[in-house]
């Protein structure tokens, strides 16, 4: 920031900024909550001088479902068919943590071809939040046409969901204990169908997206995060991943089969908006190599479930547990405590939004032309659901 | 920025000419997935109504509700689930945990209504396209919320068991009993079966929690015998365990052991404290069997004196006099008992009415009467050569094994009858090594006798001839006896009703045996009724007895197998505690 430009800025009086608005010099703009590439809603209260955003408040409230109250209400099974609700476009990353907590916290070991299965969901979850973000990221810098390609893509994958776990968007599929089914027949093949669609899809979106010179100048230093914001801030996933360091629960502490699959942690160096969404570029097609090696090595016979204590009054030993995975979106976490009896005493959601959203946009959009703002929240893959459990 | 750049997003516009992803109109709607969990199905014929899917259902989408053309009965609530498409999030963990696998999900996803009520259904009852659908979300097999296995329970094997009276049923460890407990689903479905109405799930979930005392304070809310009903009680209420529709009944009765046997009889009276205050009314009891020991216990709470009077030297009737030991070990009858002596009740040994004290003195000295004589006087088989030495009861055998007398079993032994009476006497033989044969009207299927009882007996290598007739019995060389039958073939008799052995005539065939054993029922000895109390009788040996077990004088009360048709222990306990409410009652109200 110039020091000239500071005139255009409020003055700040006890680390609050004052905004006169009678002086003419600002204008109060409402972002939202509704955000057409942001799954959910959040408001923004934009303050601008001319078009240039001087200060930037997020609202929260829009979607609060009360999820955490009300697991403290429900048996644990029962918990397991709400937790996918936390997040619209991936929900699986919730209910994997919600069960492994489950589990540990019961001293439940699950069979290996469930790991295999949770694995293979989860990379599918990915890639299909991925495909709606990027649909987004285009959309708010003035291409609508990608959505439609990924967003329909997505679609197949949802086509996939709805054969191994019998819904579209919550699957309900990682119960504790295990998965609720095996693959049905036909189903690799399927896969390896989609596969080849968004891989087809993916190298129209490098051409149209990534190689496209209105997008690369928008995008372009667009909210920057220096390495010290990460740990100043918490940013995790592929926001930290694009400021150049290598952090990812699969390689760091590695859960289900992680470790037997082959492949790098992807960082960038720019860490702005076209930098994040190179890295989340290649991380999908990460997910694909990823889901192609889950189908080929996974074991094609065995259990895929153990039996849970009778679900109408599992008590589950006093104790506590923070379980994560990598979301689409970065680490995504579960403080889960449990009292000794059939209701889960508390659990608390970590998702990477809520910094994300709030303190990290609220920061970078100081400074961004109002037209970019879009661009810049969704460069940070928000996700207000997981905001407001 | 190179010029690649700005030339390159036009290779896109090729996409132009591509099918395009959205469907045309008219929309043609895609059948949901195999496994898509859609609108429910329930096949209302094999739901039996316990109400688990409501009490899993985290959206409370699912009352039960009554259908017309089902009835309640045995086994089945005649509820139905009824879903609130308002509520329902489709996650089917009714469908996961439904015992009987009766509700299921179709792939149907497209239901349009303006009513918006019409959304709160019952499936398989109001009828909807997707009813015969055979797609959509079933429980996997392997998939089992809950355990279908039992935890089996550790037995003698057969060869120890025919060594001696040892009780041949282990129990369970705590371990296992509350592993056999976690598998209920609490849907009382078996609480309905129970003749004595027993809250099992209450008591399993004592079992669970370890709360022991709780469990035994509320077995004796309905069952003053547990220890003794937890061994040989005929449980049916395990026959209409939700659970057994796909999988293994609860062991109830093996929980029930399992509470008694964990508290002495010395604590019981801390764990159940009571109080009572006499209300002076004397009550007398004939017979101390089961019914007329549950009886006294419970108007022994309400406060009256009760007398019992008792032909025999201990108390226990059939469940003593009958059942071997192997089965029911005296101690723990004993315990039963003891605690029941141990309110105040008090019990005349030795005393049979009729001879040692007569039913007119009794009649008079007390406010009521209740007679609970059980079943004592054997059937004969009515056929010639019945009365030949060598020809003894089974009721006469069990009852002598138990007062430490001698029964010679020679070598053969015939057996007749497939009842429990039957079995017992052909284990106890067997016990004491005899070679022994088991001689049944009808098939095995058909015997009267618990399956479990069949089943042990074939382990212990007693042989059985099935829809053999008794004939008669004719002296055979070296005092023996040969026992002439002939074989039945058997005739339908319509639905519901047992087919019917007829004799094949003709044919004969014999068994040469050194002692033949009948068992082939009992009735009562009603004897020491004086001749003016004939007017209590509906016909001959039977007493006529109106819902409050009361006979035609309206002092005198009956329980017991005199006074039901399932004639086992806990059907006497059940009656005994129902006599003893009306009695209550009618002398309250006097
Ligand atoms: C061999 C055998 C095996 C059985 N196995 C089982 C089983 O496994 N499970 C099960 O649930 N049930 C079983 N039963 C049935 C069960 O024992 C009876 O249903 C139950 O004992 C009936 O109880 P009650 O009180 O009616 O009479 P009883 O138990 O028959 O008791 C009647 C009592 O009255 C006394 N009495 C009779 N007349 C007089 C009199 N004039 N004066 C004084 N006292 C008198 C008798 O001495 C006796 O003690 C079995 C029965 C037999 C015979
Ligand atoms: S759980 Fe199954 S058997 Fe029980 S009431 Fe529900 S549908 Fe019927
Ligand atoms: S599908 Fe789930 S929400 Fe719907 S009725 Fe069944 S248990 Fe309840």
């Amino acid at each position: 920031m110039k020091n000239r430009d500071r005139e255009k800025f409020p003055n700040v009086l006890n680390g609050i900024p004052v905004i006169d608005l009678e002086s003419q010099k600002f204008l109060k703009v409402w972002q939202g909550p509704q955000h057409p590439g942001v799954t959910g809603n959040i408001s923004l209260e934009v303050t601008l001088s001319g078009d240039e955003v001087v200060d930037l408040k997020t609202h929260v409230g829009y979607l609060h479902r009360g999820f955490e109250k009300l697991m403290e209400r429900r048996k644990y099974l029962q918990c397991f068919t709400i937790v996918c609700r936390i997040c619209v476009p991936e929900p699986d990353t919730n209910e994997y943590v919600f069960a492994a907590a489950t589990e540990e916290l019961a001293g439940i070991t699950i069979p290996e071809k469930a790991k295999w299965l949770r694995t293979l969901v989860l990379e599918m979850a990915r890639l299909a939040s991925f495909l709606m973000w990027i649909g987004g990221q285009a959309g708010a810098l003035g291409m609508g046409t990608i959505a439609q390609w990924t967003v329909a893509q997505r679609d197949y994958i949802l086509d996939l969901f709805e054969e191994l776990t019998g819904a579209r968007v919550y699957h309900m599929y990682m119960v504790p204990g295990g998965v609720r089914g095996d693959i049905p027949d036909g189903f690799i093949e399927h896969v390896e169908k989609v596969m080849k669609g968004v891989e087809k899809v993916l190298y129209d979106v490098e051409i149209a997206l990534l190689n496209n010179a209105i997008f690369k100048m928008r995008a372009k230093g667009l909210g920057y995060i220096s390495k010290a914001m990460v740990d100043e801030y918490g940013i995790v996933g592929p926001n930290a991943r694009a400021a150049g360091l290598a952090r990812d629960i699969r390689k760091d502490s590695p859960y289900l089969i992680y470790d037997q699959l082959d492949f790098n942690v992807i960082t960038g160096t720019h860490s702005d908006a076209l930098e994040r969404t190179f890295v989340r570029f290649r991380e999908m097609l990460q997910c694909v190599s990823l889901i192609r090696q889950v189908i080929n090595k996974m074991p094609r016979n065995g259990a895929y479930y153990t039996h849970i204590p009778n679900p109408l009054h599992w008590k589950i030993p006093a104790g506590e547990t923070y379980v994560r995975a990598e979301a689409s979106r970065g680490e995504y976490g579960y403080y889960m405590v449990s009292d000794g009896t059939e209701y889960p005493r508390r659990v608390q959601v970590r998702g990477p939004s809520y910094t994300h959203a709030i303190a990290v946009l609220e920061k970078l959009a100081i400074g961004t032309n109002l037209a970019d703002l879009a661009g810049l929240m969704v460069s940070l893959h928000t996700c207000p659901p997981e905001i407001e459990r | 920025m190179k010029l690649k750049d700005w030339i390159a997003p036009f290779y896109v516009w090729k996409r132009a000419f591509e099918k395009p992803f959205t469907v045309p109109k008219p929309l043609k709607e895609r059948p949901g997935s195999p496994r898509y969990r859609g609108f429910h199905q329930n096949d209302l014929d094999t739901c039996i109504g316990c109400g688990t899917c409501s009490s899993i259902c985290q959206n409370h989408a699912i009352d039960m509700v009554p259908v017309d053309g089902i009835e309640t009965h045995k086994g089945d609530s005649g509820l139905r689930p009824r879903i609130d498409y308002g509520r329902c999030c489709w996650c089917a963990l009714c469908v996961d945990i439904c015992p009987t696998t009766s509700l299921s999900m179709s792939n149907e996803y497209v239901w349009i209504d303006t009513d918006a009520d019409v959304f709160r259904f019952i499936p398989g009852s109001e009828k909807k396209p997707w009813d015969s659908f055979k797609k959509g979300y079933k429980r996997e097999e392997e998939y089992q919320l809950v355990d279908p296995r039992r935890i089996e329970m550790e037995m003698l094997p057969p060869e120890e068991r025919v060594k001696s009276f040892l009780e041949m049923v282990k129990g369970y460890s705590r371990e296992q009993a509350q592993k056999e407990a976690d598998r209920c689903i609490q849907c009382g479905i078996c609480t309905a079966t129970c003749p004595a109405h027993m809250d099992i799930p209450g008591y399993i979930k004592a079992v669970r929690e370890n709360k022991i005392e709780d469990g035994l304070k509320l077995m004796y809310e309905t069952n003053p015998m547990p220890a003794m009903c937890g061994r040989v009680c005929t449980h049916q209420c395990e026959e209409d365990c939700a659970l057994a529709h796909t999988g293994d009944a609860i062991s109830i009765r093996w929980l029930k052991r399992y509470l008694a046997d964990q508290v002495e009889l010395d604590d019981y009276s801390k764990a159940m404290p009571v109080d009572i205050l006499s209300n002076g009314k004397q009550i007398a009891i004939i017979g101390a069997g089961p019914g007329g020991l549950s009886a006294a216990y419970y108007l022994r709470l309400l406060g009256y004196e009760i007398t019992i009077y008792e032909a025999n030297d201990k108390g226990g009737g059939m469940t003593r006099y009958g059942i071997p030991e192997y089965r029911l070990p005296y101690d723990q009858l004993d315990k039963d008992i003891e605690y029941i002596l141990s309110l105040g009740v008090e019990i005349k040994y030795n005393t049979r009415v009729g001879k040692d004290i007569s039913f007119q003195e009794i009649h008079k000295e007390s406010d009521a009467v209740l007679i609970s004589i059980g079943l004592m006087l054997p059937y004969k088989m009515e056929i010639p050569g019945e009365d030949l030495p060598g020809n003894i009861s089974g009721l006469e055998v069990l009852d002598k094994i138990t007062r430490g007398e001698k029964v010679h079993f020679e070598e053969k032994v015939a057996v007749i009858g497939g009842g429990n009476v039957a079995m017992d006497s052909a284990r106890t033989a067997r016990t004491f090594g005899a070679d022994v044969t088991v001689l049944y009207r009808r098939r095995i299927e058909d015997m009267p006798a618990d399956e479990e009882e069949i089943i042990d007996a074939q382990q212990e290598k007693v042989t059985f001839i099935t829809q053999a007739i008794p004939l008669r019995i004719e002296q055979a060389e070296d005092k023996r006896l040969s026992f002439i039958y002939g074989l039945a073939e058997m005739v339908d008799q319509g639905e519901g009703k047992r087919p019917k052995p007829v004799l094949i005539e003709g044919k004969e065939f014999s068994i040469v045996v050194d002692m033949v054993i009948s068992a082939i029922g009992q009735g009562a000895d009603f004897s020491f009724l004086p001749m003016e109390y004939e007017k209590l009788f509906s016909r001959k040996n039977q007493l006529k007895i109106d819902e409050f077990f009361r006979t035609r004088d309206s002092k005198i009360f009956a329980s017991g197998d005199i006074a039901n048709q399932t004639k086992d222990a806990i059907s006497a306990i059940a009656d005994g505690h129902r006599a003893a409410r009306s009695i209550d009652h009618f002398l309250k109200n006097l």
